[in-house]
């Protein structure tokens, strides 16, 4: 038996050193440049334009091969992190601004703003630029935006008397929880507020009031809680539990988990992101209407930008061409058709323009894309304790709340409380 | 002596019947999840029994990844994790049960202690030691890795399947004359057969499921393993693509399966009964 073992352990181990690879790639002192990119895409049609748009470079550029290397959202910082330690990054990363500031703060990242073109740059605006901005450098070029919106069930709006409004357009929060109200009839809820992981949600929504959450003093940064931050929270509880024109069932669900509700009719409204459309076009029962809602406003429609970006590790030896990679990858046509594979918003102005007209504005994104314009760098975005905050006190505290468990006082007490621990 | 009525008996098979349900449950959701398409999949009063069966799933989840590769790559992995951590367990294992010293018992203290370390702390001087080797990148830097986590509990399985072999089998076949080597060959080695099938068996899954270093660790796509390859069917939030993900899940099961099925019936026990006079 031992013979057996031993015997076929080797065969193995020489089957493997055969196929296995053979270790790094050495940098060759000639031929062409060889970068590394690491996308993120997961979406069928996404990862169709990433692959084709590769080897469209590929084909086209002879002088820098790019490997695709796919990856995925859930591991990617652990990844990421590891192969920056290592020495071992790849050249060109995929993933989203509040995330590679930490990444950028050890200097793990390139200074992309010398290595850009002009004409590229002036596409993005600055708030957007922003939110990739660390001490100075821009560490990543954003390309994909998410907005929170309102997806509707179009036969109750219409059964109801309530009329769709346009893009760039969209109800103020009284409108809506009126419209809501009208909507809550016969088994149906107006709303269906999926707050399994309500934190983020919060914090965006909250800019439509000028909520901000974190204050900086003199390099000291302090969680308050003012009548500007307590507005969503109050006005989501109210639709909760004092109107009742939003189902206590889904409070506990995470972004998708309404669906089945809302194609049933159970749910006439569902706030989330414009990528739920996604969801509509593939799931949705034959003959189920649903339309987008435009982002609703407070004093203004303000979002929090988060958006997807591509990076260049600090470490790679073909910084320049990684630039030219990534200029190529995200011109206009590229990053609407990118945009339109993962159902999100460019950032680029002319892709969005080209994304409305290609699709003309069908299926929401003319909404879609017109809710850029409301997004904007976010306080909890720059915050160092933000993560552990969220995790260890806000989350609880805010499920608490909309559990009805908790005063929205007890919640603003907790939320200042937690900030007192976790941030300096 | 106690004989089970047939209502106990009736209770029993009940009890069985529930806890197999309950095991089995989740790969017929997933087989049925694997057959549906979308809309089906929100319903919301949804079917064991998809109403239009379709093939589109398990296309989807074969042309946008390379899962054929994906799993001989795992396959390979695997086999030969379970064949080293054998290998290398099988004579460690016999010294520590059979020869009683300090450094054994230390070794035993430390076997058991190196299980309180998370990956996530290894990681990083793994990878540094094995890039230092030009073993990043490659499947047998992924297998020594895995051989090195799956040996503590190896040896631990190993050590007490040894142990229950009685002495006086080998100190028996001694006085026949039989040299020490053939000893071990021909009195240990076939009784402790069971024990380096269950031995083989739970490195060859703890193998195939792992998924943190091979991800870590192995770069290039043709490398990639299968549990990183499914992984490509989730997206932001948790939000998960069912059908490919369900499709590719349920025929990454089919491999460990065959090896289990293979490798079952050399789990006989009770070998040893009456081997010697109590």
């Amino acid at each position: 038996m031992l013979r057996k073992l031993v015997a076929v352990s080797a065969a193995l181990l020489i089957g493997l050193s055969g196929c296995g690879g053979g270790g790094d790639d050495e940098e060759p002192s000639s031929g062409p440049v060889k970068l590394r990119f690491l996308s993120l895409a997961w979406q069928k049609d996404s990862l169709a334009a990433n692959k084709e748009l590769v080897d469209k470079w590929n084909a086209e550029h002879a002088d820098i091969q790019v490997e695709y290397v796919q990856g995925d959202w859930n591991s990617v910082h652990d990844q990421l992190l590891t192969s920056f330690e290592g020495g071992d990054a790849p050249d060109v990363f995929q993933y989203e601004s509040a995330a590679i500031g930490e990444f950028a703060k050890q200097g793990y990242l390139a200074d992309v703003s010398g290595l850009l073109g002009g004409d590229f740059k002036s596409e993005i605006s600055q708030g957007i630029w922003d939110t990739v901005t660390v001490d100075g450098k821009v560490v990543g070029v954003p390309f994909l935006l998410e907005s929170q919106v309102v997806l509707a069930n179009k036969k109750l709006l219409d059964a109801a008397g309530i009329t769709v409004p346009a893009a760039g357009q969209g109800w103020t929060w009284d409108e809506f929880q009126a419209n809501a109200q009208k909507l809550t009839k016969g088994g149906t809820y107006g709303v269906a507020w999926a707050l399994k992981s309500p934190t983020n949600r919060v914090m965006n929504l909250s800019l439509n009031f000028d909520g901000k959450f974190f204050y900086t003093d003199g390099g000291k940064t302090e969680v308050k809680v003012g009548d500007a931050e307590k507005e969503i929270p109050r006005r989501i509880h109210d639709m909760l539990y004092v109107t009742k024109s939003a189902s206590p069932d889904a409070v506990g669900m995470g972004g998708t988990d309404p669906l089945p509700g809302f194609f049933a009719g159970k749910y006439a409204m569902l706030p989330g992101g414009v990528f739920l459309r996604q969801q509509m076009v593939e799931q949705a029962p034959a003959g189920f209407e649903w339309v987008t809602l435009p982002p609703i406003k407070g004093l203004s429609a303000n979002q929090a930008a988060n958006p997807q970006t591509l990076s260049i590790s600090e470490d790679s030896k073909a910084k320049k061409q990684a630039a030219q990679f990534v200029e190529y990858f995200l011109n206009p046509a590229n990053q609407a058709r990118l945009a339109q594979g993962d159902w999100l918003v460019p950032t680029g102005k002319k892709a969005g323009e080209e994304l409305v007209k290609a699709t003309s504005g069908k299926q929401g994104w003319d909404v879609a894309v017109a809710s850029a314009n409301d997004l904007t760098i976010a306080p909890f975005q720059t915050v160092s304790g933000y993560p552990e905050w969220k995790t260890k006190y806000a989350t609880p505290a805010l499920q608490q709340y909309f559990a009805n468990k908790i005063t929205l006082d007890q919640l603003g007490t907790q939320l200042v409380d937690g900030g007192k621990q976790v941030l300096r | 002596m106690n004989r089970t009525g047939p209502i106990a008996k009736t209770l029993q098979y009940l009890a069985l019947a529930g806890y197999l349900i309950f095991l089995g449950f989740p790969l017929v959701w997933m087989l049925s999840t694997s057959f549906k398409p979308p809309r089906e999949m929100v319903e919301i009063h949804p079917t064991l029994i998809p109403h239009n069966p379709t093939l589109d799933n398990y296309v989807e989840a074969f042309t946008e990844q390379e899962l054929g590769r994906a799993a001989l790559n795992s396959l390979q992995v695997s086999l030969s994790t379970a064949v080293l951590t054998v290998l290398v367990a099988l004579p460690a294992s016999y010294a520590l049960a059979r020869f009683k010293t300090r450094l054994g018992t230390a070794a035993l203290g430390w076997v058991l202690l190196s299980q309180l370390f998370p990956f996530v702390l290894l990681v990083i001087p793994l990878f540094l030691i094995l890039r230092q080797v030009d073993l990043v990148n490659t499947h047998v830097g992924l297998v020594l890795v895995y051989v090195v986590w799956a040996l503590p509990f190896a040896l631990w399985m190993l050590q007490g399947f040894v142990r229950n072999i009685p002495r006086e089998l080998e100190e028996a076949a001694a006085v026949d004359g039989a040299t020490r080597l053939q000893v071990l060959r021909r009195v240990v080695a076939p009784l402790l057969a069971p024990g380096v099938v269950a031995t083989s068996l739970f490195a060859f899954i703890s193998a195939w499921n792992e998924f943190f270093f091979a991800l870590v660790l192995l770069k290039s796509p043709d490398l990639a393993t299968l549990p990183v390859t499914l992984a490509r069917f989730v997206g932001v939030e948790g939000i998960a693509r069912l059908g490919p993900l369900a499709a590719g899940s349920l025929l990454a099961t089919i491999p460990s399966l065959l090896f289990f099925a293979f490798l079952q019936r050399r789990l006989t026990s009770g070998s040893l009964a009456g081997a010697v006079k109590g």
